[in-house]
């Protein structure tokens, strides 16, 4: 009782708190991350911005199943198909509403042929919303750009798929 | 000064003096409110381990003016149904109040524009006026959150008012004058923050109430109300505001050092502290009073209101009565009274 009382009325919560920050501005290592110079390193398993891939001779691996369109839970992926010149099934369309996308991995892990995948970028901010309207040429670029990079996060996570 | 402005200029010479040292003052003055902002963000950022601003310019600063200008360029946005003639005129109130009070400030001997013997009372007018500010801001809004804010913000000053005006007059009864170059110069043997300890510790939590800031930021409590009693203004009006209330700090943290901390006088009559000009010192205790606010804002979580009534009324209107009685008893039975009337 007597004991709080002067506690109280020496302010010593205040003055060790006021001492606390003190050390804090003075000892204290900053952890301030100097953004678009520094970065903080990111998992193989961070869902950025998606691609679609191909397989090594050039062929996209996607074979329009339908898969990741039916999981998304966003929906914001639309697919049509139709047979290829050479008789095999390929996207006509493969569109994918950046605005809608909740980045969940579900069509990627949904994906048969692993052929969308969500690669480690997350600097894709644009200046209109038209532009993340994600068409099938833009995917099918992302991928050829992040290939190596995906192939890498992959062959990481094989073990655990 | 005045005497050679008449030679030079005639009658017109008083004026030019008055105007000249209006900016001599003014114009530091906004300076400086600029950059407390800046200390403020960088000291705070430290506490919680961050950087602060450091992109504008080199360590960021310009950071300041660049915040300056975006709010230049920004939209005016008067509410519907808002009171325009007062709407406008609030915020203009709140910056000439802060900035008037600084007439009878002394920032060393003689450098003071005024040098009136009521200054201690003009300067607890002033900041009485404040309020009105603040009022007129919330009621011209039109806007529930703006006229909370308000109501609470005039509550407040005013239950810190009478403890302030209280702790100032156990001062004034010690220096024997209500004249600031007075009060500075009775403190040269030692300080009344030495003296007046407890009612020093007092006076500063009271001018953090007075000005609202943290932890008694009641009036612009963000989670609660937004902003208070300026959440309806944008651009020019709510710089206004900003300006004001760190003018007010500045303001209220210069009275702290006149009444307690020794004004420009150093802390020891010695050889090494009476190197440094007086108005170094000054500003340097200046300093020390802001780094407080600025460290109290990162420390301690918001009062809530009723504790912040409660701590008002019931603790500190005691306790400066209680040490008036002290103080005036002590002086009446050594006979330690000073001369009054000088």
């Amino acid at each position: 009782m007597f004991k709080r009382l002067i506690k109280t009325w020496l302010l010593t919560d205040i003055v060790s708190g006021f001492w606390l920050t003190f050390r804090y501005m003075t000892v204290r290592p900053k952890v301030t991350l100097n953004y678009p110079y520094e970065k903080a390193p990111l998992s193989h398993r961070f869902r950025g911005e998606h691609c679609l891939r191909r397989y090594e001779n050039g062929e996209e691996r996607c074979i329009s199943c339908k898969l990741c369109e039916a999981v998304c839970p966003a929906q914001a992926i639309t697919i049509e198909a139709s047979p290829r010149a050479d008789g095999s099934r390929r996207t006509t369309r493969y569109d994918l509403d950046m605005t809608k996308c909740i980045f969940c991995g579900l069509c990627e892990e949904a994906c048969p042929v692993d052929a969308i995948v969500m690669g480690p970028n997350y600097e894709y901010s644009t200046e209109t919303r038209e532009e993340l309207m994600y068409s099938k040429q833009k995917l099918l670029a992302n991928g050829d750009r992040w290939e190596p990079v995906l192939v890498m996060r992959l062959e990481k996570d094989e073990p655990y798929r | 000064m005045a005497e050679a402005m008449q030679e030079l200029f005639g009658p017109a010479g008083v004026w030019i003096t008055w105007i000249l040292q209006c900016v001599a003052i003014v114009a530091p003055l906004i300076v400086s409110v600029a950059y407390l902002t800046y200390v403020e963000r960088k000291v705070i950022g430290a506490m919680q381990m961050r950087k602060g601003p450091n992109v504008v310019g080199p360590l960021g600063l310009l950071q300041p003016f660049a915040d300056a200008f975006k709010l230049l360029f920004k939209e005016t946005i008067v509410p519907t149904g808002a009171d325009r003639f007062v709407f406008f005129m609030a915020p203009m109130l709140t910056l000439l109040l802060a900035l008037v009070a600084w007439a009878v400030i002394p920032f060393q001997e003689g450098w003071v524009v005024s040098n009136i013997n009521v200054g201690m009372l003009y300067i607890l007018a002033v900041s009485g006026l404040a309020i009105y500010g603040v009022m007129m801001a919330g009621w011209a809004s039109n806007s529930r959150y703006a006229f909370l804010g308000s109501l609470r913000s005039a509550a407040q000053m005013i239950s810190y008012e009478v403890s302030m005006g209280l702790i100032i007059i156990s001062v004034i009864l010690t220096a024997g004058s209500m004249n600031l170059t007075d009060i500075v110069l009775a403190q040269k043997g030692v300080w009344f923050g030495v003296i007046h300890f407890p009612m020093f510790v007092l006076f500063v939590i009271s001018i953090m109430a007075e000005t609202n800031r943290v932890p008694f930021d009641l009036p612009q409590s963000d989670a609660e109300i937004v902003a208070g009693f300026h959440v309806e203004y944008s651009a020019m009006g709510f710089a206004l505001f900003y300006l004001g209330e760190y003018a007010n700090m500045i303001l209220m943290s210069g009275v702290c050092v006149v009444l307690f901390l020794g004004g420009w006088l150093p802390p020891l009559d010695m050889a090494p502290f009476t190197w440094i000009p007086g108005i170094v010192w000054f500003f340097l205790k200046m300093a020390v009073i802001l780094f407080v606010y600025i460290q109290a804002r990162a420390t301690l979580p918001r009062y809530r209101y009723d504790q912040l009534m409660r701590l008002g009324w019931k603790v500190f209107l005691p306790l400066s009565l209680l040490w008036l009685v002290l103080t005036a008893s002590v002086l009446f039975f050594t006979g330690l009274w000073p001369e009054y009337g000088a």
